[in-house]
């Protein structure tokens, strides 16, 4: 690609889902993109972006731009961190508890807190959603079918054994793993999900990727989604932002907070 | 410093292995069939070892059965390294007594990942 496709791709990205990729090297953006080239019939990752610039082609740019979304591949990332944010929850009340996973990819971080939840053997009700910018991701991640690759990146043989099904050469997440899950296609520049729904809130490794006033919306609607006295979970090189909206260290784990029932009644 | 027992009848595969261990920090030695690797345990029992199924003398399953029943065998944390991708044979190696179970091809954060969660890492 000529450094005049880089920069649309560039642009492209942060206009359609605030994503920083100039700190990127160009090769990744080539990697990223040469399965979408091949997938929608053309030649180069350059034939590709050059359509999708001409034609102002809708569908190329999102699948462009989901291409270049960093996702989550890896099961239980952090387990003792996922743990913490569990324990924080309150399953004392008896009522049916809602968790979100924002930025989900391909739903390993959603069926880890779904195993963890399964091995507590809680007898409350929770509701676990999903959601990512890629409609191919949620797609994936609904079907919960991964490949010998992808179930040993963080999962333990004896969960894979204990909560997958064989299908084929691939593994699927046994159905009485994925009952209570929701999925939804979500842009967070553009949607904004449900206020004060969440009991927990996951946005680990999101922020990051973000450029700075993408980065403050998002955070933004990540704390307007909590419950008065839900949590919410970042990465531990975030938690900085989360200071600075009011939001209280739990101290059980790096990037974990809690919305004081006080600051969310005066919101 | 940590030690790890490469058991494959491929060449290849252990040195894949042993250098992926030695970037984790692991001081490695490796044997050839279960037989090799028993009499290297009887030697010095490693704190991991990496085992392959099928081996011409002496098969993974066998070794790992013989090794349990030897004094300090019950301590290395024993992952099962094969090609099989059933869940059949998984579930199997898990109750034969180990710890892990990886299936190849691997990577350098596959075997980090499968060393923690035998709890040898």
């Amino acid at each position: 690609m000529r450094p005049r496709e880089r920069a649309f791709v560039a642009a492209l990205c942060a206009e359609r889902a605030g994503l920083r990729l100039d700190h990127r090297p160009g090769y990744l953006m080539e990697s990223a993109l040469a399965p979408v080239a091949r997938r929608e019939g053309f030649l180069s990752t350059s034939d590709l972006v050059r359509a999708a610039r001409d034609r102002a082609d809708d569908r190329l740019s999102s699948a462009i731009v989901e291409a270049l979304a960093p996702a989550q591949t890896a099961f239980f990332r952090d387990p003792e961190v996922l743990g913490a944010a569990l324990d924080a929850l309150p399953f004392h009340r008896g009522e049916p508890l809602r968790i979100w996973s924002a930025g989900c990819g391909a739903g390993q971080e959603v069926y880890s807190l779904a195993m963890l939840l399964a091995e507590r053997r809680s007898p409350a009700a929770v509701e676990i959603t999903g959601s990512d910018l890629s409609q191919r991701l949620i797609d994936k991640a609904e079907a919960g079918l991964y490949s010998p690759f992808e179930v040993q990146q963080g999962l333990s043989a004896g969960r894979l054994v204990e909560h997958f099904e064989q299908l084929g050469e691939g593994f699927a997440v046994k159905p009485r793993l994925r009952a209570g899950l929701r999925w939804r296609r979500e842009n967070l520049l553009q949607d904004a999900p449900e206020a004060g729904r969440y009991d927990l809130v996951l946005g680990r490794y999101l922020l990051s990727s973000l450029g700075p006033s993408a980065r403050t919306r998002v955070l933004a609607l990540l704390r307007a989604a909590l419950k008065p006295g839900g949590c919410l979970l970042l990465s531990p090189h975030d938690a900085i932002a989360a200071y600075a909206l009011g939001l209280e260290p739990l101290g059980s784990a790096p990037g974990l907070f809690r919305q004081s029932a006080a600051v969310a009644q005066a919101a | 410093m940590k030690t790890c027992l490469v058991v494959d009848d491929s060449r290849v595969i252990r040195k894949v292995a042993r250098r992926i261990l030695e970037e984790l920090g692991y001081r490695v030695a490796e044997a050839a069939d279960g037989a090799e690797a028993l009499a290297q345990c009887r030697a010095a029992m490693p704190q991991a070892i990496l085992l392959d199924w099928r081996m011409p003398v002496m098969s993974g399953p066998e070794f790992l059965r013989r090794l349990r029943i030897e004094p300090g065998g019950a301590e290395p944390k024993v992952i099962f390294c094969s090609v099989e991708t059933e869940l059949g044979r998984i579930r199997e190696a898990l109750e034969a007594g180990a710890d892990e179970f990886m299936m190849k091809p691997f990577d350098a954060g596959i075997v980090a990942g499968k060393l923690h969660a035998a709890g040898a890492a």
